[in-house]
């Protein structure tokens, strides 16, 4: 019996127009033209209990759509949904009991309190008990470094240290299932890499279920073993991260910085990106033409200082599967 | 000096304050209730007496009705935006513009007011003189000015409230400015308002040995002087006088407010903002 | 920790986030209790010229007045949360947080915010029934108390109800409108008196659609010993503050509606 269950998810808006300028606006208050949004239409998928989940799609595409269903803010259209059994917009206290959910962008604590004492009344909003919140905070301060933290006051924090408490705050009562909201966004690179790690570990060591929504997509080559692309409020895509990467975008990026001015190559499947003073910037398919061969037929004619061999950069390669489906930004 | 950054201001700050139209018309339901209330206390008073009162019923419930009709003339509190820009330390700014400070904040705190005003007014009068005596309630409308003299010399009252409760909002802004808080300043001002301007009471109601105090107070300038120059409870020499009066403390609040005004900014200048 | 625990937690949490402003918090104060004690000096001077209204007198004014400053000072006091819903809660999003935790929406919109600063009315209410306990002559006795306290509570939980159902219509238009004041502000104006003294639509609008006279007017009247103006029996009067719940009752009712449809809508 999976942890998550999602069926046949469906959720339309009635969204009403209104014509641009002031005789548009009279009409509107007459008669108000109505246009359905289809921002979910059939979705489906399931998780079992401790996976980690990254849940990618342009802006409008019908994620946090679909997160706000699993998380009971939303109702939907039609659809079945069960996490551990229950229905969460039928049953909103028992389900939120057993979630965590971290916002970006918005935080969960009291501004002008000190860290502690926004936790303790969490402990007592999710009636924790003395013993398991004593547990679960120190888990949470020796995971991510909490100690001098807790007495400040929230508005004092700085955005990296927030999403700490953030997390722990979100972990205190013990959540079967914890989402996340963008929760790598504004912070600075060590802050990330923090973030990342924490999370990872978490979902490793307590077995809890994550759900990763983010537009980072290191956030999701770190973590997450598997991704569900949504766009247009349909799933394109449910694997792991490294078969949608290989199913999308087989290319390869050769850097190569020449001795003396880069010559103008012509070699078949290999296309010049660019070309500069002595630095050349190839595409190839490695399935047609291995790398080792390709660079070993360029060095044979040429004199080399310096290459790079990539792989299409991750931003790339939802890009390109965005605008394989037709998914682009609502 | 140059008028016209002056009257831009003005002309701006008249076409913000016409977008808050919803707000507007709550808080009108607001005050014909509350105009209600209180008619009806003065009615319900009046009744049980023979005693001649310092104004008769008519008099009492046209005042009220006055009241809410200029309600928003009265200075309530600081300027928001002078609120804002002290909290955020962005006072300073105000500096760089090549105008006189204490001039551009009181013009656009007399925009802000009339543009209030307005529409405030127009509904009032409609309701409290026109709507009432067609539903039947005629016993509790509001009284036209008792004679031409009178609706004259209000005519000058009124411009008279609004330069002088521009004055005030002026001295509640610099305290805003001296003290780098609105909280202080907007907590003090609203009771002073409410005691001494007719607001809850029309002045001549309290006991007599006060009224010297009372009529001579800047306060009165506000409510009170205005209101009875209407119904001619003050006509003739007497409303000149009150007329004066009004006048006379705008100029000492206005002349004292600037140069208080130009010593804070300076120290503030020295501060660094 | 059942609900009465987490809103004394939320007291404290609240109580201990506006003492780090003490100033604004005592000015405030001090400017609520000197701008209420003006209208109550204002009605005094009233009584100095007409002596009394309808047939009643300073001092049982002063006990209405008290009673309803009292009560309205503590409904305002807890329901921040609820004037400030649209703009807050439903403008930010910020009500989505509410909804993910394990609690009822309102007792957390109740534990927002404790506005100590409303101490400056409640104080000068006080002292309003104190000067009406002396000029009455009254001896406060088991019977008495529970009048006053019960006419309280009714009108604590009668504002707070007008005040959610205030709070409940901007799901519908996103932003705060004050148009309870009329109810709120303009009901205390109304019963500072007793309702009698005004036309007789008006006193059955406060008795039978907003119920304020049901939990002031009718208590108070039992307490001074009068009979009022149908001449009710006593126990029916003295049940009068009952209607305050059950309005809050309907409210907490058009408060699910108004929940359900922003679960339907989203933001």
């Amino acid at each position: 019996m999976p942890q998550i269950l999602v069926q046949d998810l469906s959720k339309s808006y009635l969204v009403s127009e209104r014509e641009a300028g002031a005789w548009g606006a009279v009409k509107g208050l007459v008669r108000r033209r109505r246009r359905v949004i289809d921002a979910l239409k059939s979705v489906s998928f399931s998780l079992e209990r401790g996976e980690l989940l990254g849940f990618i799609g342009p802006n409008g595409a019908g994620k946090s759509t679909t997160i706000k269903i699993l998380s009971a803010i939303l109702r939907p259209s039609s659809g079945r949904c069960e996490v551990e059994g229950l229905v969460p917009w039928r049953d909103r206290i028992r389900h939120v009991a057993r979630i965590g959910v971290v916002f970006g962008q918005r935080t969960q604590l009291w501004w002008d309190l000190p860290v502690i004492d926004g936790f303790e009344l969490l402990r007592d909003i999710y009636r924790v008990g003395e013993a398991d919140y004593r547990k679960s905070l120190d888990a949470m301060v020796g995971l991510m470094h909490l100690e001098r933290l807790l007495d400040q006051p929230v508005r004092q924090l700085s955005l990296g240290q927030r999403m700490r408490c953030e997390i722990a705050a979100a972990m205190l009562h013990r959540p079967a299932i914890l989402f996340l909201d963008e929760p790598t966004i504004g912070l600075d690179a060590p802050s990330k890499l923090a973030v990342r790690e924490f999370v990872g570990t978490l979902n490793r060591e307590s077995g809890v279920t994550v759900i990763l929504t983010t537009h980072d997509m290191h956030d999701i080559e770190a973590l997450a073993q598997r991704v569900i692309v949504i766009g247009n409020g349909v799933i394109l895509a449910d694997t792991s991260f490294e078969r949608l990467r290989a199913e999308v975008l087989t290319e390869r990026r050769l850097f190569i910085e020449f001795a003396g001015a880069a010559p103008a190559l012509a070699i078949a499947g290999v296309k010049v990106r660019s070309r500069e003073g002595n630095s050349i910037e190839l595409a190839f398919d490695p399935r047609q033409l291995p790398a080792p061969e390709l660079i070993g037929r360029i060095t044979a004619e040429y004199d080399l200082l310096d290459f790079k061999l990539e792989q299409p950069r991750i931003e790339e390669v939802i890009a390109h599967f965005y605008n394989l489906h037709g998914a682009t930004e609502a | 000096m140059r008028v016209r950054p002056y009257l831009t201001v003005f002309r701006m700050r008249f076409a913000l304050m016409l977008q808050y139209r919803a707000a507007a018309l709550a808080g009108f339901g607001t005050q014909c209730w509350w105009g209600f209330i209180k008619v009806m206390v003065f009615a319900a008073f009046f009744r049980g007496t023979l005693t001649r009162q310092p104004m008769n019923l008519a008099q009492a419930i046209t005042y009220v009705w006055l009241g809410q009709a200029f309600l928003v003339l009265l200075p309530w509190a600081a300027d928001p935006e002078i609120a804002e820009m002290v909290r955020t330390g962005n006072v300073a700014y105000d500096r760089l513009r090549p105008l006189d400070t204490y001039f551009f904040w009181y013009v656009r705190a007399m925009a802000w007011m009339v543009a209030r005003a307005v529409p405030r007014c127009a509904m009032m009068f409609a309701f409290a003189a026109i709507l009432m005596p067609i539903v039947g309630l005629g016993d509790w409308r509001l009284r036209m000015p008792s004679n031409l003299e009178a609706s004259a010399l209000f005519a000058g009252a009124i411009a008279g409230v609004v330069l002088l409760s521009s004055a005030l909002v002026m001295l509640v802004n610099l305290a805003c400015v001296i003290t780098l808080s609105e909280r202080g300043a907007n907590a003090l001002i609203v009771p002073l308002v409410l005691a001494l301007s007719g607001s809850i009471v029309p002045l001549p109601f309290f006991p007599n040995w006060m009224q010297p105090f009372l009529f001579v107070q800047p306060f009165a300038g506000l409510v009170d002087i205005p209101y009875r120059i209407y119904f001619g409870g003050l006509s003739g020499w007497v409303a000149i006088a009150g007329l004066a009066q009004m006048f006379g403390w705008t100029i000492v609040l206005v002349f004292g407010g600037h140069r208080a005004m130009t010593a804070a900014m300076n120290r503030l200048q020295v501060q660094g903002g | 920790m059942n609900a009465l625990g987490l809103y004394r937690r939320y007291v404290g949490a609240s109580l201990r986030a506006q003492m780090q402003y003490p100033g604004s918090f005592l000015m405030i104060s001090i400017g609520q209790f000197v701008a209420t004690f003006v209208e109550f000096v204002g009605i005094w001077a009233l009584f100095r010229r007409f002596g009394q209204i309808r047939g009643w007198s300073f001092a049982e004014i002063a006990l209405f007045y008290g009673t309803i400053n009292v009560s309205f000072a503590l409904a305002d006091a807890i329901s921040r949360g609820f004037d400030v819903f649209g703009t807050e809660f439903v403008r930010t999003g910020n009500f989505d947080r509410l909804l993910l935790r394990p609690r009822a929406t309102t007792l957390q919109l109740l534990g927002y915010e404790l506005r100590l600063n409303r101490v400056g009315r409640l104080m000068q209410g006080v002292l309003v029934l104190g000067i009406a306990t002396h000029l009455l002559g009254i001896e406060w006795d088991v019977r008495k108390l529970a009048l006053i306290v019960a006419a309280v509570a009714g009108s604590v939980v009668l504002f707070v109800g007008i005040l959610i159902l205030q709070a409940t219509l901007a799901f519908w238009t996103i932003e705060s409108l004050e148009i309870a004041n009329t109810l709120t502000y303009g009901g205390v104006e109304a019963a500072q008196y007793p309702l009698d003294i005004y036309s007789r639509w008006f006193r059955n609008f406060l008795i039978f659609v907003v119920p304020i006279g049901c939990v002031s007017y009718f208590p108070i009247l039992r307490l001074l010993g009068h009979r009022g103006p149908w001449q009710a029996p006593g126990w029916l009067l003295d049940g009068a503050p009952l209607c305050g719940v059950l309005f809050l009752l309907m409210s907490l009712c058009v408060w699910r509606i108004g929940v359900r449809h922003y679960t339907s809508t989203g933001t």
